[in-house]
């Protein structure tokens, strides 16, 4: 498998650490300056989810390169309590915390490919894409 | 016993500085991030042996060691620089007193060990005590300015005020906001207060949604809120999160947000140039006739 590079979630400010991880791989990898927007919200996104619903967890990296296809891939995992009905977690303005519940519904939108992993109790893991075009 | 380990130490001290600061010297490669010059290094080195001695003979703490611990804090040196040093002294110490002796008993092994740890000892205490401490009173002093900073909030003209937003919006933050928008609106009376966010590297949903929070509380004590400094690439993660900011107003730069603020508050902007221009066309068609 590629190269990941992963930053550990446990305080909000390694929310920032992500982040910051994130736009620099993908500005290096050639990503505009709209993708790389894209791409920072996404993760600021997923590891918020992480801080606030499972308290700790990681943000890991990929970047893809075939021949075919070049992106970067994001894996956000925890050990935390897990989504029970993910298709109402995937609703715009579905919310536990009365926050927007815009976040993943929003991540699904801000990249290519989105997957989510869940199992109550084990925890989650959720995959996004972008491809570079 | 002690005092004769003293004296040893003390007669000698010009042979234990040497092999001290030999020993030192092989920390500069390694520890040091930034480059320090050669001459600073020496010389901060003979003062750190010189604070070593001085407390050896005063028995404990002196204010020489507070002054010297303040002095590596402000050159930004790293504690190991500190805690190596002393680990040096303690070691180069030793080997020279056993080495004056002709024949080693384990006795008097164990007493020399004894004794320049309880040297060494208070010396540690005493300087990692202050480096912690005055670390952490730089990083509360930072707090406070970063706090004074993170919110400011500027009356520019009467009724108009300006909420200049630069770097990282934490959940503390965010609360810091709110406060001072609100306290400042009151205070100020404005009607109408712009929130720049040109400066906001990434709005995600929690900021949105402090800010949307933020601009309806606005809107409750009966002010308007405009978002102003919204940058192209925001404006798209925006739409693509799927945020609406459609209840209130948004301009893209601060110019044009200032300009509806002045149009909200029945003012506007008049060019005197243009004025005097009038004026000189008055002139001329005046001396047409
Ligand atoms: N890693 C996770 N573990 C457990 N539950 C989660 C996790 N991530 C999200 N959830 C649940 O899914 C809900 C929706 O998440 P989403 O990020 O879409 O909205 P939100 O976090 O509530 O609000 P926001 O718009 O600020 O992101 C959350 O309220 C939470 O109950
Ligand atoms: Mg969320």
């Amino acid at each position: 498998m590629a190269l990941q590079s992963c930053v550990n979630i446990k305080k909000e400010w390694d929310i920032v650490g992500a982040r910051q991880m994130g736009r620099d791989i993908a500005r290096e990898m050639g990503f505009g300056t709209v993708d790389q927007a894209r791409i920072a919200t996404a993760i600021s996104e997923l590891a918020r989810n992480i801080y606030l619903y499972a308290g700790s967890g990681k943000v890991c990296f990929e970047k893809i390169d075939t021949i075919e296809k070049r992106g970067m891939c994001m894996i956000a995992t925890d050990a935390g309590p897990g989504i029970v009905d993910i298709g109402q977690v995937m609703e715009d303005g579905f919310t536990t915390s009365s926050g927007l519940g815009a976040g993943l519904p929003g991540v699904r939108r801000l990249m290519d490919e989105f997957d989510i992993k869940s199992a109550k109790n084990v925890g989650t893991e959720i995959k996004a894409i972008k491809w570079l075009r | 016993m002690d005092r004769n380990l003293k004296r040893i130490a003390i007669e000698n001290s010009d042979s234990i500085v040497q092999r001290w600061l030999e020993a030192i010297e092989t920390l500069k490669e390694g520890s040091f991030t930034s480059n320090i010059s050669d001459e600073l290094f020496e010389s901060t080195n003979r003062e750190f042996v010189n604070v070593i001695f001085k407390s050896i003979q005063a028995e404990g703490s002196i204010e020489a060691v507070e002054v010297f611990s303040e002095k590596i804090i402000t050159l930004g040196w790293p504690l190991s620089y500190i805690t190596d040093g002393l680990q040096f002294f303690r070691r180069v110490t030793i080997e020279f007193i056993l080495s004056q002796v002709d024949k080693l008993d384990s006795d008097y092994f164990s007493k020399v060990l004894t004794g320049v740890d309880n040297w060494i000892e208070p010396i540690i205490r005493q300087l990692v005590n202050e480096y912690t401490g005055s670390w952490e009173h730089i990083v509360s002093l930072q707090r406070v300015a970063l706090q004074e900073l993170s919110a400011p909030l500027m009356p520019v003209m009467d009724n108009i005020t300006i909420m200049p937003l630069i770097g990282t919006i934490d959940t503390e933050r965010a609360k810091l906001i709110m406060e001072n928008l609100l306290e400042g609106v009151i205070r100020h009376n404005s009607e109408v207060v712009l929130i720049d966010i040109t400066g906001v590297p990434v709005v995600d949903t929690m900021v949105a949604h402090h800010i949307i929070q933020a601009a309806e509380a606005v809107r409750l004590i009966g002010s308007t809120c405009i978002l102003v400094g919204i940058r192209p690439e925001i404006a798209q993660t925006i739409v693509n999160l799927g945020i609406d900011l459609a209840k209130f107003p948004t301009k893209s730069s601060l110019q044009k947000g200032f300009k509806s603020a002045l149009e909200l508050t029945n003012r506007q902007i008049n060019d005197l140039d243009q004025g005097v221009s009038d004026i000189e066309q008055m002139i001329q068609s005046l001396k047409g006739e």
